[in-house]
């Protein structure tokens, strides 16, 4: 058998459930969340006090320390990110031809602790308090631009904001620039934004959970879905072509297929139409596919949504479905990457992980609960959908070995 | 005022940007170039705000241009002050 296109040889984990991938895949396997109260800023006085953060993440033990002050949260974790998953991957950048190397990584929110900071400052004492790291740090393209600059990765570069959709469409655009000349692709994303400014902004939606209790506040799929928990990190995924990822005996799964979509708000959802382009597009029928990675937001009209969708594809509860982001929150930019590496761990071992909390799932679908099925998956989907329409999907395939 | 000293520079570029991964600023580095140190030309500017906001001296964006190296920095800063002091 041929090799695959592209294929993820290098996972970099920065989440609530774990500062690296082992970490998390063990956080995930035994239900152990990473949701509570919010502690980067005093969340009383707020509606939405519940948040995954990323525990223990100090930046200037983790990156170069001249980078802390220059670039937001965001970009701190995106950049330890970058060096775990490209030591994971075994890359050299050194070694590597620059204009060979590209980054392409999701962003949601951009760097908006960065930017509460300097507008504090702004309007407190003057606009000669706007520290000149602004310009750069807030942008949402900083983290690609500073992991390329940081790697010296010259190939090109660009972000994707569709919200959690973004994190699929990273990948898949990393796809196109491996089908050009491009050979490595740093990808997937990260996103923090659990500062008054962010959370305000979120919280616009409608869709966050307000609830206190860490147990019950997310429950996508659920008759008492309450809105999602938001939190921060995500993922950074090294992407390569097949033949070379081969010759090294790397990889943790082939991306297969990738298709993306748009439900303008009101109009009848396009998910179900983008599912099956994503598997038309990786040629694996929806009888092939052994688990669905839902994007579960956690609000009953939207989850009610997923599950038609995943149902009228697939048939009814004719394939496992899990969400197992209830343990880390929504990350926006993050959170899909974080599933495409929980899904690749799934697959190098032999798993589905569960859905946790989850009690009184809705009809349609056969959500995993209450414990991981050890059923040897090897062809998982990963569903992603955004704020304001965005969907995508992404096929993953078990490596041929 | 008296004059602007190193170790007033010195001051200024850690309240701009602090890190232990950059060069240190001294009479040994007098002429090297701040970009050789490992300042960027938006490390500048923030020094450039830092002494505009703790010495009430105004100095335009363009001076970055005549403070390549530390000792053009000295240089320059106390020749903007002795112009300030001129005019007052």
């Amino acid at each position: 058998m041929s090799a695959p296109e592209m294929v993820i040889t290098g996972l970099g984990v920065v989440a609530p459930t774990g500062l690296d991938a082992e970490e998390h895949w063990s956080a995930v396997l035994s239900g152990k969340s990473g949701i509570g109260r919010i502690t980067r800023f005093d969340p009383s006085g707020y509606p939405v006090v519940l948040g995954g953060e990323v525990p223990d993440f100090t930046a200037k033990e983790r990156i170069p320390q001249r980078l802390v002050p220059q670039t937001d949260h965001w970009t701190h974790m995106a950049l330890y990110g970058a060096e775990a998953a490209l030591g994971d991957a075994g890359v050299d950048p050194a070694e590597r031809s620059e204009y060979e190397m590209a980054v392409v990584t999701s962003s949601s929110s951009g760097g908006t602790e960065f930017g509460q900071n300097e507008m504090s400052g702004l309007y407190g004492k003057g606009p000669g308090w706007v520290g000149v790291y602004q310009s750069i740090a807030w942008f949402y393209a900083a983290t690609t631009g500073q992991i390329s600059i940081r790697n010296g990765m010259r190939g090109p570069c660009g972000v994707v904001c569709a919200e959690q959709a973004g994190g699929l469409d990273a990948i898949g655009q990393a796809r196109r620039l491996l089908r050009d000349d491009v050979r490595m692709v740093v990808t997937g994303g990260t996103d923090a934004s659990l500062c008054p400014y962010g959370l305000v902004a979120q919280m616009q939606t409608g869709l966050l959970s307000e609830s206190e209790d860490t147990a019950r506040a997310y429950l996508p799929f659920d008759a008492d879905a309450c809105g999602y928990v938001p939190g921060e990190g995500g993922a950074i995924l090294i992407a390569e072509r097949g033949e070379e990822a081969a010759e090294r005996g790397a990889g943790y799964g082939a991306v297969l297929g990738y298709a993306s979509g748009f439900e303008p708000p009101g109009r009848p959802s396009s998910l179900a139409r983008t599912l099956r382009r994503a598997l038309d597009d990786a040629r694996v029928d929806p009888g092939d596919v052994d688990a669905v990675f839902a994007d579960g937001m956690g609000d009953l009209r939207q989850d009610r949504i997923e599950a038609d969708a995943i149902a009228s594809v697939f048939g009814p509860g004719a394939v496992p479905v899990t969400a197992p982001k209830v343990l880390s929150g929504r990350l926006y930019g993050g959170g899909a990457p974080l599933d495409v590496a929980t899904a690749l761990l799934g697959i190098r071992d032999g798993v589905v992980p569960h859905t946790p909390g989850t009690t009184r799932p809705v009809d349609g679908i056969d959500l995993v609960r209450d414990q991981p099925r050890e059923t040897g998956p090897r062809t998982v989907l990963v569903i992603a959908r955004g704020y304001g329409g965005f969907n995508a999907a992404l096929v993953l395939g078990a490596l041929e070995r | 005022m008296s004059e602007f000293t190193l170790q007033e520079l010195r001051n200024v570029v850690k309240a701009a940007v602090n890190a232990d991964d950059l060069g240190e600023i001294g009479e040994e580095t007098l002429d090297t170039e701040f970009i050789e140190l490992g300042y960027d030309s938006l490390a500048l500017l923030e020094v450039l705000s830092v002494i505009q906001r703790e010495y009430g001296l105004r100095l335009p964006d363009e001076a970055t241009e005549s403070m390549q190296t530390p000792g053009e920095a000295l240089a320059y800063i106390n020749e903007r002050f002795k112009a300030a002091e001129g005019s007052r």
